[in-house]
């Protein structure tokens, strides 16, 4: 069991180390940690698939002094939805890097990078210690202001400046709350800290980590560095920056509020969560929808679907505001956060191969898309489906998880904003469709077939979470706080 | 006031002074020692959590999450510092374009 988890936070790590020494072979190795991952992550969903988590003391030292990872059913579906992402980069970043010129420094630099990002990441799903988890964010951060810069221009080193510099800010706030934490009550593992007596300063601690987790995952107002530094990076590293790097920071923010410190939340607090996310959907999609970029299109899109994650607040509630729908919304925005970052990945993946074969990303370079790529525009028609929400897709599961959540608990405001949001999205990504199926004048370059097949292996995935949703509805339910509760009757 | 109380105080005096200097100024430089000013506040502060009071040790742990943190905080001082040095070569100006039209 200890080797299972060990190679899934372990084998990036020395992979990354692998591709610094031997950057020539920077691709294979990470296509190597990719296929050793996938095996580790298989055997995990397994055994956690009979019905409960797995822990392990890291070197055998229990909690409070040692540092405990925990695979419950959430960190399982986090996992596999990064592994596919990943195996999505690898193969597209093995061709565009191969494409620029092997002898290129972001050539070498990228694969540490990337593989440094997924371990961190990794580590983030797995661990269960406050500190351990401001590491994994620490980590994940540098790597990914890394990957913005990684073009070295000056536009986009202003990006990774301007991300690099909330990111700073938020990682302080973070730290911040933790050490308050630790000094009123002397321990820093989730469940020991779950079990705690409430000290007046927690209140304070918990929104301190918040507004430093809100920064980390774009979360409106906080959003302002993310599209620049989204659409900057190359295209398989944005796959990576959009589908993985917020939902790592939102696993920590759900872990502190629904797993560490529920006794805090009272319903104004929920009520605000919700309000944030509200505002992220309208306005990240009102903004997505007034752009002439694909990339920046994609990019908005993103702070908007953040919002979506931030209901689960409002809609499960705390220890003492609990709320009827808890246990559906908790596993709703599960699949909402795994259909979002496999759709995201085919979008960014999609953006690339257009940007490869059209040379830029403005969206009326997509005319005639359709007939000289055919299966990426296949690819990007399904990733828009699960994006929207519309059956049988992985986010429509996750909409009507939300919304049947929304319904039971009487908070028709949230059913409102999922759905007016849903019709946002449908808005924002009909431009480009349309510039896609378009007939074109000239005929665009065609791409090789095997390289169209990779957003297409992801976007597939994430229509698959929908149609053959009972597997993972029933491992999320795993290890939550509301495991013990039966799900939709 | 005991020495806990007092190192206490004193990191927040210091992390107030970083916010301070990371509010005013838009060269990414001063920016960049901003935070590592409010850093060592911080870091101020998680050893003065960690007192047992006058006759005991300080705890362990705080002291080993303090080199964590300064190892974190170093290794993103120079990562923006690699950053700041490229930008300003692509770019000629230490400041990012929005704040361009601060004084020099």
């Amino acid at each position: 069991m200890t080797l299972v988890l060990a190679t899934i936070v372990g084998l990036p790590f020395a992979a990354a180390m692998l591709a610094v020494i031997f950057g020539r072979y920077g691709g294979p190795l990470a296509a190597a940690a990719v296929a050793g991952v996938a095996v580790a992550t298989a055997a995990l969903i397994v055994i956690v698939a009979e019905g409960q988590p797995v822990t392990i003391d890291v070197a055998g030292w229990p909690a409070p002094l040692g540092i405990t990872l925990e695979a419950d059913g959430l960190a399982c579906g986090f996992l596999a939805m990064a592994t596919l992402v990943m195996s999505g980069v690898v193969a597209q970043g093995r061709a565009y890097f191969y494409n620029t010129g092997p002898e290129r420094r972001a050539t070498w630099a990228f694969w540490p990078l990337a593989l440094l990002l997924w371990a961190a990441i990794n580590a983030i799903f797995l661990s269960r210690d406050l500190f351990n988890l401001y590491v994994g964010l620490e980590l994940m951060t540098l790597c990914a202001v890394a990957l913005v810069a990684i073009e070295g221009k000056a536009e986009t080193l202003a990006a990774a400046l301007r991300y690099m510099l909330v990111a700073l800010i938020g990682s302080l706030l973070y730290l911040l709350g933790v050490v308050l934490l630790y000094s009123a009550h002397g321990v820093l593992d989730i469940g020991l800290i779950a079990a705690r007596v409430t000290a007046p300063t927690d209140i304070l601690a918990a929104a301190l980590m918040t507004a430093g987790l809100a920064a980390k995952m774009a979360l409106f107002p906080f959003h302002a560095w993310l599209p620049p530094a989204h659409s900057g990076a190359p295209a398989p590293a944005s796959a990576m920056l959009s589908a993985l790097v917020p939902k790592a920071a939102f696993v920590i923010l759900m872990r502190l509020w629904l797993e560490a410190v529920p006794d805090l939340s009272a319903a104004s607090l929920l009520a605000l969560f919700g309000t944030l996310g509200t505002a992220a959907i309208l306005h990240g999609g009102v903004m997505a929808l007034r752009q002439n970029r694909l990339k920046l299109v994609i990019a908005y899109s993103t702070v908007s679907q953040i919002g979506y994650l931030l209901l689960v607040f409002p809609l499960a509630g705390g220890a003492s505001a609990a709320q009827p729908g808890a246990a559906d919304a908790w596993k709703g925005v599960v699949f909402h956060a795994l259909s979002h970052g496999l759709a995201k990945a085919a979008m960014f993946l999609c953006a690339g191969l257009w940007m490869a074969s059209v040379g830029h990303d403005r969206l009326e370079g997509l005319r005639g898309q359709a007939r000289a790529t055919p299966i990426t525009a296949f690819a990007f028609g399904l990733a828009a489906i699960a994006l929207i929400g519309l059956p049988p897709s992985g986010g429509f599961t996750a909409k009507y998880l939300m919304l049947t959540s929304a319904l039971a608990s009487g908070q028709l405001i949230w059913a409102v904003v999922l759905l007016l949001g849903g019709l946002l999205t449908a808005a924002y990504l009909y431009r480009p469709l349309a510039m896609i199926f378009a007939k074109a004048d000239a005929a665009p370059v065609a791409v090789s077939r095997s390289q169209q097949a990779v957003p297409l292996l992801l976007a597939g995935t994430a229509i698959l979470l929908g149609i053959a949703s009972s597997g993972p509805f029933e491992l999320f339910q795993i290890g939550s706080p509301w495991a013990d509760i039966e799900g939709l009757e | 006031m005991t020495d806990p109380t007092f190192y206490g105080l004193c990191g927040a005096v210091v992390v107030g002074t970083g916010i301070y200097g990371f509010v005013l100024h838009t060269h990414i430089l001063r920016r960049l020692l901003s935070f590592n000013v409010i850093g060592s506040g911080i870091f101020l502060m998680l050893g003065a959590a960690g007192s047992l009071g006058p006759d005991t040790a300080a705890d362990p742990v705080a002291q080993a999450l303090i080199i964590t943190g300064i190892v974190v905080a170093l290794s993103a001082t120079a990562l923006g510092l690699a950053l700041l040095v490229a930008y300003a070569r692509a770019s000629g100006s230490p400041r990012l374009p929005e704040d361009a039209n601060d004084d020099p």
